[in-house]
Formats: structure tokens, C-alpha cells, sequence
């Protein structure tokens, strides 16, 4: 279970970083998104991996999960959803207000094709 | 008075929110609301400021839950001057927006209370997860801020300056979490304790927590390597924006001051693995703001560049960590900021009126108002790059004695004293070209000259810089008990967690967590 979890953080923070370093700003949006998976998930994992155990007091309980990390996590969640929604908004202004959807703003970059402007 | 500590957060959140939902044919109100907020959060400022002074911490549990459980704000001499330095900066770069900026976007004011939220939430909170929100709560304001007038080359630097941080707020993150896995607690207080006495086998781990950390906040300070984002943003953004962000880079240096120094700082063995990095870093960083000043080609990226030497300048009294240089850098800070922030706006008052050249280095027509804006410009490159008679002199100066114990002074004091030299060559050269070289115009075609309110607001900023020359002694008072304070964390440790506490304290769930015992 421990490597499963690591390796599902280390794969999406790979991901997300390639993503990150792309010319185009969606890739740069989702890889934003999957670092941001993978930074919640860490999170997670920082309170141990601790399965069926209550995160409160119970009278019955033989041990607890840290519930600390996930309400880190649940913060982190919200603030990330609002990012990601400002970031797209803001990439749809760029690609409105300079032409093309490079980071740069600079259209002719090598990368895919972009689309035609409808004539 | 107990209540006072948490109004620079609530009041600029009320009136934030009072903002949005002014409809937007009333601009007066909407104008009224924004000055009467920056006004009272000055006062406020100014009855915490002589709180603090009397060398009291005030400690506010928010929902009355006591530390380390809870989260508080912290009150001390630090987060105090830095509420004082926010408040002014915040109303002068208000009354300036006043006058045309605050109409170009419909929730300028708004975002700017709410910046002025998560700087102030940033300054006083006593909880590193807090801190972290705080930032967020900043970042989107100020994201907001910069895209505030729209426009294509705006909305291309706002794109960079949003992932950029979005990329600092995921290491953020992860080093906090590597922080509470080791250690247990997010609480500053009870990390002091608890960052000391992590066991032998977590202590790379806490080492690699702070350094990520170290990253972000020198992120945030714009340092080198991470210094490339800020000509560039704030190059874009509007005058008053640029004016208020002068306080974010200061933001970055505060969170180390308050992190790695304070908090960190007290670990058995020291752990000072990041002032090494540090200062090379900061060294580095002045050198290339002064490249960068030496070779701009517009007012705007000239005073960026300069933005950079002064992080540069902070960051080596802050990575040599004496109470001295603290001391030293706290007076810098305080200087620095003010004046960056009056040259932000001295760009645009210039800019307007030469016309298409606006802040381009280069001989244009001349301005309407030679001596207003020339002497205006002439105080501050003075201060800016440490001439006497103004504080800019005397922060230098104070720097340089400062420094003077460190193995490495002589390489500080080369690369100060260099910066500095190249740096009043880029200043002598600009304001040559933008007064001098001037071609005259008949009088029917000068554009108006600057509104009172603009030229009141550039005043303002500029007060400081010579009244902190004027009443040194004040001000030098101040900042050697504020690194006194800094310097001596036991004290914030003592009065946010009572005298009596025990480090071993067990918070409520770590003792019989399965696959616990053995740490």
C-alpha cells in the first residue's frame, strides 16, 4: 500500500512537472491541476496511512487516523479549485487578448498547430 | 484593546466584501468605503505599533481554542512594524489609485482590501498552515490586481506570475506536510520545540521541509535564482499596484525572518544550512539587479531592478542572522520599501507627461512640471541609492558596520559598495535623460500636470525616507529591539504557549496511532 501511494505521488508529480514545462497554457493548467493532485495526496500520506481507524474520539476505537492532514488537505483542495478556475479564466483571456495560446504570448513558437481563425 | 490584534484582518475583509456589492454606478461611495478602511486599518496600526513597543506580545487565540491546538495571532514588534509599513504604503497607494485607476476595472477596490487582508493575516498569524492561506489569500488578490486595466501584455505577465506561484504554493505545501509528519505541529511556538527535537533519523527530513520552505519564501522575495519573475510583473502592472506589491517581496523576507530564524533557528545543532545558501544567493541577487538597473531601457524596469537589489540587500543581513545585521535590515527594510514604492508611482507621473516616450529612457519632450517631479525624483534616487542626507545613507551605512564581523565581509562589502556605485550611475543617467535631454515644447502642448492628490500620495511615501534620517535614533531604537525580539524566540515561545509548557506535550492522537510507537 505504501508503494502504491508513493509511486501515484511520484508519477503524478512527474506528470504534472512535465506538463508545467510545456510551450501551451492548457498543458500548463493541467499540469498545474496534477501537481496539485499529487501535493494533496502527500498531504494525506504525512499523517501516516493509517486504514479504518476513526479520526475522532470513539469509545471503541483501537487507534486513530491524524485527522489534521485532512482538513490540511480539504483547505488545500479549495484554495487549488479556485486557482485552477482564476488560471483558466486567465488563459482564455491570453489566448483572447494576444492570438495564441503560448505561455509567451508569442505566436509562431514551434509546437502543435494552432487552430485557424474563423473567416 | 484584546480584540485590536484581529482587525487588521476583519476590518479589510468587511470592507472587501462591503465593496463587492456596491453597484457599480456609485464610485464615491465605493471610493469612500476603500479610503476610510486603509485610514482606520493606519490608525489601528499605529495604537498596535505602540502596543508592541512597550515590548509586549499580544496573543489572540481565534476561536478561543488555546496553542498549540488552536490557531493565534501573534502580536510582536516584527508583525507590528510591518502592519505600521503596510497601513502607510496601503493609503498612499489608495489616494493615489484614487485619481483614475480605481475606475479601469469594477472591483479594484475590493481586490485591494483584500490583498491588504492576507498581507496583514500574513504578519500577525502564529500558525505556518495560517501563513501558507494568508499567502494564498495575497497571491489571488494580487493576481487580480495585476491583471487590474487589461491588456495584452498584462494578461501575458499575470499568466506567468499566477503559475509561477501556484508552482511555490505546491512546494509550500509539501514542506509543511514534511513538517508535520516530523515534528507533529504547525503552531510556530511548538515548532521551535519540537523542529529542535526532532529525532536523529527525521532530521534530514525536517532539513529538506525547511529548505523547501526557504525556496518559496525566497520565491516570494524575488531572490536569485527565483528574481526573474518580478521586473517582469511588476513591469506590467499599474502604478499603484506596483507601489503596494513593493510590501510583497517583504512579505518573503519577513516569512524567513519569522520561519527559518526565529523557528528554525533555535535547533540543537544549528542547523544553518540555509543561511549558507543564503547569502551567496542574496550576493548574487544584488549583483544582478544591478546588471539588470545598468541596463534598463525604461524608468519601470529601472526601479524593478532596483526592487532587486534592496531583497538582495535584506536577504544578506538576514542570512548572516546577528541581532546586529537583523537590526540593520529591518532599518533597510523599512527604507527600501517606501522608497520603491514612491519611485512606482514617480514613473507614472513622469510617464503621463512625456507623452508616447512615457517612461522610455531615451530624450523625449520635456515635463510639465520640471521641479515638482525632479525634485521628487531627485530625493528619492538619492535614498534609493544611498546618498547622504536621506535614510538611504544611513540603512547602507548600517548595513555595511553590520557585516563587518562576517568571515565573509569583504566579499559583502564589494559587491554592496559596487552595486551601489553602478547603481547611482543607472539613477544619474535617467534622470539626466528624462529632465535634461529634454526637447522644449510651446506651452500649448504640455499635457495637465499631476493631479494634487497623485503628487500628495508620492509625498507621503517620500516622508518617511526623510524623517527615518531625521529621527534615526527613533527608528534604530525600534529595529535593535525588534532583532533583539527575533533573535530571542523563547520569549514568542513563552508568551503564545505560557511559561510552563512542556515541549513532550502529546497532542491528542499521537500516542496510539498504530505504527507510532517507534518515533
Amino acid at each position: 500500500m505504501a508503494l502504491l501511494l508513493a509511486s501515484a505521488i511520484g508519477i503524478l508529480v512527474a506528470s504534472g512537472v512535465y506538463l508545467l514545462l510545456r510551450p501551451r497554457t492548457f498543458s500548463v493548467v493541467v499540469g498545474l491541476a496534477l501537481l496539485s493532485y499529487a501535493v494533496n495526496l502527500f498531504l494525506f500520506a504525512m499523517g501516516r496511512a493509517v486504514f479504518l481507524q476513526p479520526p475522532l474520539i470513539s469509545a471503541s476505537a483501537a487507534g486513530y487516523a491524524d485527522p489534521l492532514p485532512q482538513a490540511l488537505v480539504l483547505t488545500a483542495i479549495v484554495i487549488n479549485l479556485g486557482m485552477t478556475a482564476l488560471l483558466l479564466a486567465l488563459a482564455v483571456r491570453g489566448r483572447v487578448a494576444t492570438g495564441t495560446d503560448h505561455v509567451d504570448g508569442v505566436a509562431g513558437q514551434p509546437g502543435p498547430e494552432r487552430e485557424k481563425p474563423a473567416s | 484593546m484584546s480584540h485590536l490584534i484581529a482587525l487588521p484582518v476583519l476590518l479589510p475583509l468587511a470592507a472587501g466584501a462591503l465593496l463587492l456589492v456596491v453597484p457599480p454606478d456609485q464610485p464615491g461611495l465605493k471610493r469612500t468605503i476603500g479610503f476610510f478602511s486603509c485610514a482606520a486599518l493606519a490608525g489601528v496600526a499605529l495604537a498596535l505599533f505602540g502596543v508592541a513597543a512597550a515590548g509586549h506580545y499580544v496573543v489572540y487565540p481565534l476561536g478561543n481554542w488555546p496553542a498549540p491546538f488552536g490557531i493565534v495571532l501573534v502580536l510582536d514588534r516584527l508583525a507590528a512594524g510591518m502592519l505600521l509599513l503596510t497601513a502607510v504604503i496601503a493609503l498612499a497607494a489608495y489616494l493615489y489609485a484614487l485619481r483614475g485607476w480605481d475606475e479601469r476595472g469594477p472591483h479594484f477596490g475590493a481586490l485591494f482590501q483584500f490583498q491588504l487582508m492576507g498581507v496583514n493575516g500574513a504578519f500577525l498569524t502564529g500558525d505556518i498552515f495560517n501563513l501558507f492561506v494568508f499567502f494564498e489569500v495575497l497571491l489571488i488578490a494580487s493576481y487580480g490586481l495585476l491583471l487590474h486595466g487589461g491588456g495584452g501584455e498584462r494578461v501575458r505577465a499575470g499568466l506567468h506570475f499566477v503559475v509561477l506561484n501556484l508552482a511555490g504554493s505546491a512546494l509550500f505545501l509539501i514542506g509543511l506536510g514534511l513538517l508535520y509528519s516530523v515534528t507533529g505541529s504547525l503552531n510556530l511556538a511548538d515548532l521551535q520545540l519540537r523542529y529542535a527535537a526532532v529525532s536523529a533519523g527525521d532530521r534530514a527530513l525536517a532539513e529538506v521541509a525547511s529548505l523547501l520552505l526557504l525556496v518559496v519564501f525566497c520565491l516570494k522575495a524575488a531572490a536569485f535564482p527565483l528574481t526573474f519573475w518580478l521586473p517582469t510583473a511588476y513591469g506590467a502592472a499599474g502604478a499603484p499596484v506596483a507601489a503596494f506589491f513593493a510590501i510583497m517581496t517583504k512579505v518573503g523576507v519577513y516569512a524567513i525572518l519569522r520561519v527559518h530564524l526565529s523557528t528554525f533557528g533555535g535547533a540543537e545543532p544549528a542547523s544553518d544550512a540555509w543561511a549558507e545558501l543564503l547569502l551567496p544567493a542574496a550576493l548574487v541577487t544584488i549583483a544582478l539587479g544591478t546588471l539588470g538597473a545598468l541596463a534598463a531601457r525604461s524608468l519601470r524596469g529601472l526601479v524593478s531592478y532596483l526592487t532587486v537589489v534592496s531583497v538582495g540587500t535584506l536577504l544578506v543581513t538576514v542570512a548572516l542572522a546577528t541581532s546586529g545585521s537583523i537590526a540593520a535590515g529591518l532599518y533597510y527594510l523599512v527604507h527600501s520599501t517606501f522608497v520603491t514604492a514612491a519611485l512606482f508611482l514617480l514613473v507614472e507621473l513622469i510617464g503621463e507627461q512625456r507623452a508616447e516616450r512615457y517612461d522610455a529612457l531615451e530624450p523625449g519632450p520635456a515635463v510639465t512640471q520640471p521641479t515638482l517631479l525632479g525634485v521628487l525624483f531627485l530625493i528619492a534616487a538619492m535614498a534609493v541609492a544611498g546618498l547622504p542626507p536621506f535614510s538611504g545613507f544611513l540603512a547602507k551605512a548600517n548595513v555595511l558596520l553590520a557585516v563587518a564581523p562576517a568571515p565573509a565581509a569583504v566579499w559583502i562589502w564589494a559587491v554592496i559598495l559596487g552595486g551601489s556605485a553602478l547603481g547611482i550611475i543607472a539613477l544619474a543617467r535617467a534622470g539626466s535623460r528624462l529632465f535634461w535631454k529634454a526637447a522644449p515644447r510651446p506651452v500649448a502642448a504640455l499635457p495637465a500636470g499631476a493631479p494634487f492628490l497623485r503628487a500628495f500620495a508620492v509625498a507621503i511615501l517620500l516622508a518617511p525616507v526623510v524623517g527615518l534620517a531625521a529621527f534615526a535614533e527613533f527608528a534604530w531604537t525600534q529595529a535593535v529591539a525588534t532583532a533583539d525580539q527575533i533573535t530571542h524566540p523563547a520569549r514568542y515561545r513563552d508568551a503564545v504557549l505560557g511559561a510552563d509548557y512542556a515541549g513532550d506535550a502529546v497532542r491528542p492522537y499521537r500516542f496510539s496511532v498504530p505504527g507510532r510507537a517507534e518515533r
